[in-house]
């Protein structure tokens, strides 16, 4: 079936000559690829237009965001289906990683233990779990960051889609899932480090986390990600898989009288976006420096969709934008006003469902843009 | 003369030194007349103490006596004491046991005493009324040994028997029970032949089975273990379990006789664990039910997703802590006012919330999500700016706290028992209103079809209003029940949101019935899982139960049928 639908070739290039929100996207993500390094590295600490490491690392966290944010605008702003257990397949790319990051310490734990990570020392367990084994190898965790969430994603969504649970059942059904998840990694037993999950990474593939390099190597990893995430996107959406399902989106019961096998529509969108979660998850979990149970808690699930609802919907320049504007905003005011942060977020949901039913990016008077 | 006794009292009470306060009792010693006046009586009492030792009978002599015999005198003494059938005796006895009975240096006078910072908290024993306060250096403790305390222990409990309270007999066979011998045990066989009580006697037959357990007749070790089998408590597992054993048991019939009590005994008590997990499964099903039962309105009757849901329980909690706040020396009443007072209060947040925010937003399911989940973060961080981030806790009246213990293997506590009841009378009043009142008759029209509804006259406008309010006040009402289970913090309705639309989603929606049975079901199943699995890993389950059953009947339980189901 994914040929049959994926055979628009040419389709790629006419969606990005229209889509102006991506040409500017691009453009500064292009900016901030050759700027920050040079901001950061080149420029001496003490000067005014020095970029400190912390923020580049910071930046480089939104930019994670932003790619998770596009994952979700996929299926909820082309598919229609909202996912309120987004960060389920978020947080378990970043534990493959991190599985990988904590094999890489070696000896170097506090228990020197060569093979086990501290944790598992701690426990008293003699051998590394089953699904430890092979993590140690770079390729391997990278095929289990967009396998797992993967595969979840399969499983859920078959589930989901083929016995046509929709509409806010599927997103309560997506938020008991992260819930689910949430309480299984908090248990010791899982073998994913319980409630401190895993953290003291050194280092990845031979290079030190904590060196400004690889801090901005990463960025970069990340910023090129995030325009690779988003052109994949924009062509998914631009071939005739995109164009079905946004037929679904807009009326599912004709999609499927007209012949469409809605499912497998819904499934392969589905599942294509939790793998795009996983590499974000997988992106941000060597910046922040760990990943804990909390990442699947179901509030950070809707706190993503809020980015996409305050950038836009349906856009997914929109969703960048909102992800990146919205963590923006959280860092400031939890530094300069911790107790406002909350009302602020709060007035934010309700504002923009209310009043920004576009988000920030329909504030932008449109001029010729037409996608369909 | 009069004025006299008073004035005494108040000098008594001065930290005099003791050759000025024995010069003061001196001078009024010729005045004193009255013998209810108990320094001055004690003053005489001392006199005839020294004077003759050998046998006081009088309740005061004896009691004054205890100050100043040895240890070995106070044996005597405390035969003495039991032969005055004082009612004061079960007072002086419990004091001495527990070190609390002093004499006062400067006089001699005995006291019971309790320790008040580092002054002594007197009682007068012969008359049991408060006798002041003073520095606890002016006192020497009346003491005991083991072989005293063990006498004592026994006379307390025998004295206990005598009282015409049954729970106060029973609480003093225990007691002896505790450490038997033959003394406790004649006793105990005495008092079998006057006791009526059954729970009394019940209690005696097992005490001398225990007894007859180490007896050197088989015959009698028989008999004792037919006695047993009738138990339910672990302790008579415990020794019948020990005489399985043939080190401990010689005779082959007493062993099998044991055997066959055991597996009655586990039969029994296995029986009564089940009910106790089923009655834990409905009282955690009644709080699954009770939070999610305004949701089953607002989401099942009118389609609108409140994430806020939550946040309306939890300011019904809150409203309980404030209105015991309120009125802190009427916890009882305190609660039930608290009950409707939440009910308006979550009711009124309800409404405010459909009328500023959800109205806008019918017919767009996803974005009513949204904007009430931003509601729920608001209302959190505004009771953590009022009330502290801190959890505070809402005490739990007399009437709730404690158990209703019904025999040696069940024991319900009040609290879990009164919550199931509340559910029920919670779940039968939104029924009525439902089904018998013309708000419910609208509320019903306007779910099923709107449009139909608007075109009879009915103010779909104001029902919707009114609906969201019962629900959020059912909410509020929830969030009273729930602050008696656990803390009142910022963070309470969060964590039953989830659950609370598991159980509407299982149930069906738009069916109350479905959301009762639903919650049921999920907390009884979710304590028959517990022990096999923990409490994680059972909660794990039935979310991923639920998922699952939701794949297969995506109505829940109760699908609804008709017309009315075309509108979800």
């Amino acid at each position: 079936m994914s040929t049959q639908t994926m055979t628009g070739q040419g389709v790629l290039i006419p969606a990005l000559k229209a889509d102006r929100g991506g040409q500017v996207l691009l453009a500064l993500l292009l900016i901030a690829a050759v700027v920050v390094p040079i901001f950061n590295l080149m420029i001496p600490e003490g000067s005014f237009f020095h970029l400190s490491t912390y923020t580049v690392t910071l930046f480089g966290k939104y930019l994670c965001y932003a790619l998770l944010a596009i994952a979700v605008d996929l299926v909820w702003g082309y598919c229609g289906i909202l996912s309120l257990g987004h960060t389920a397949f978020f947080a378990l790319g970043g534990y493959a990683i991190g599985m990988y990051l904590m094999r890489q310490i070696g000896p170097r734990g506090v228990y020197g233990n060569p093979i086990l990570p501290d944790f598992m020392v701690f426990l008293n367990w003699t051998e590394l779990p089953w699904f430890w084994e092979g993590m140690n190898h770079f390729p391997v965790a990278l095929l289990m960051v967009v396998l797992i969430p993967g595969l979840l994603a399969l499983g859920f969504g078959w589930l989901a889609f083929r016995s046509r649970v929709t509409g806010v059942y599927l997103s309560i059904m997506t938020q008991a899932l992260t819930f689910a998840l949430l309480l299984a990694f908090f248990r010791n037993e899982m073998g994913f480090g319980g409630n401190n999950g895993l953290t003291d990474f050194k280092e990845l593939l031979g290079f030190d986390l904590k060196t400004p390099g690889m801090r901005v190597a990463l960025f970069i990893t990340t910023v090129i990600a995030l325009a690779v995430g988003y052109i994949g996107c924009r062509y998914v959406i631009a071939s005739r898989l995109g164009r079905v399902v946004q037929g679904i989106r807009d009326a599912e019961g004709r999609t499927r009288f007209i012949g469409y096998q809605v499912e497998s529509y819904k499934l392969w969108i589905w599942v294509f976006s939790a793998m795009l979660a996983g590499i974000a998850g997988a992106l941000y979990v060597p910046q922040v420096g760990i990943i804990n149970p909390g990442e699947f808690a179901p509030i950070n699930s809707i706190e993503v969709v809020i980015w996409v609802a305050v950038g836009g919907r349906g856009t997914l320049y929109g969703a960048v934008a909102g992800a990146v504007l919205v963590n923006y905003a959280k860092t400031w005011f939890t530094a300069a006003f911790p107790e406002i942060w909350l009302y602020a977020l709060g007035a934010l949901f309700v504002g923009a469902t209310l009043f920004l039913p576009k988000g920030v990016v329909g504030l932008i008077p449109a001029r010729k843009v037409k996608t369909a | 003369m009069i004025p006299l006794p008073p004035l005494l009292r108040l000098l008594m009470r001065l930290p005099l030194r003791r050759c000025l306060l024995a010069a003061v009792v001196a001078v009024s010693l010729p005045l004193q007349a009255d013998d209810a006046v108990a320094p001055a009586a004690d003053a005489t009492a001392e006199t005839t103490a020294e004077a003759a030792p050998a046998a006081p009978t009088a309740f005061p002599d004896v009691i004054r006596a205890l100050g100043t015999a040895s240890l070995s005198e106070r044996t005597a003494l405390l035969e003495a004491l039991l032969a005055t059938k004082n009612p004061n005796t079960a007072a002086v006895l419990t004091a001495w046991l527990e070190d609390h009975l002093h004499v006062r240096d400067a006089d001699g006078a005995v006291f019971i005493t309790a320790e008040a910072e580092s002054n002594y908290a007197l009682t007068d024993p012969l008359t049991m009324a408060a006798a002041g306060s003073e520095a606890s250096e002016g006192f020497t403790k009346i003491g005991s040994n083991n072989n005293l305390r063990k006498l004592l222990r026994s006379a307390l409990a025998s004295f206990k028997l005598g009282n015409p309270d049954a729970a106060v007999r029973l609480a003093a066979v225990q007691e002896m029970l505790r450490a038997p011998d033959e003394l406790t045990l004649t006793m105990l066989r005495e008092q079998a032949k006057t006791e009526q009580d059954p729970a009394v006697l019940k209690a005696i037959a097992a005490g001398q089975a225990y007894a007859d357990l180490t007896s050197d007749s088989a015959d009698i070790r028989l008999a004792a273990v037919n006695v047993l089998s009738g138990a339910l408590d672990g302790e008579t597992l415990a020794k019948l379990e020990a005489l399985r054993e043939e080190a401990n048991e010689p005779d082959e019939r007493v062993r099998s006789a044991a055997s066959v009590a055991i597996s009655s005994i586990a039969v029994k008590r296995k029986f009564f664990s089940a009910i106790e997990t089923l009655f834990f499964g409905l009282s955690l099903g009644s709080v699954l039910v009770l939070a999610a039962i305004g949701l089953a309105i607002t989401f099942g009757v009118m389609g609108v997703i409140n994430m806020a849901h939550g946040e309306l329980m939890m300011i019904g909690a809150y409203t309980a802590y404030v209105v015991q706040q309120l009125m802190p020396t009427h916890l009882a009443a305190s609660i039930l006012i608290s009950i409707p007072t939440a009910f308006v209060v979550s009711g009124l947040v309800g409404i405010a919330i459909e009328r500023g925010v959800v109205r806008f937003l019918y017919g767009r399911p996803l974005e009513t999500l949204l904007a009430t989940f931003g509601i729920s973060l608001f209302l959190q961080q505004l009771v953590r700016s009022i009330f502290s981030p801190l959890n505070r806790s809402v005490a739990t009246p007399e009437f709730m706290s404690g158990q209703w213990v019904i025999n040696d293997a069940l024991s319900l506590t009040w609290n879990r028992l009164y919550i199931v009841v509340f559910t029920m009378v919670v779940f039968a009043a939104l029924q009525l209103i439902l089904r018998r009142t013309s708000l419910g008759l609208k509320v019903r029209a306007v779910s099923q079809n709107r449009a139909m509804a608007r075109s009879m006259g009915i103010n779909s406008d104001r029902v919707d209003a009114i609906t969201f309010g019962l629900g959020s006040g059912i909410a509020g009402v929830a969030g009273v029940a729930l602050s008696q289970l656990t803390n009142v913090g910022p963070n309470l309705g969060q964590s039953y949101i989830i659950d609370s639309f598991m159980v509407v989603v299982f149930g069906g929606v738009g069916n109350l019935w479905g959301t009762v049975i639903g919650g049921m079901t999920l907390g009884v199943a979710g304590k028959l899982l517990e022990p096999a699995v923990g409490a994680v890993m059972a909660k794990i389950a039935m979310l991923v139960f639920i998922i699952l059953f939701i794949q297969r009947r995506k109505q829940g339980l109760f699908p609804q049928k008709g017309r009315a189901a075309e509108g979800h």
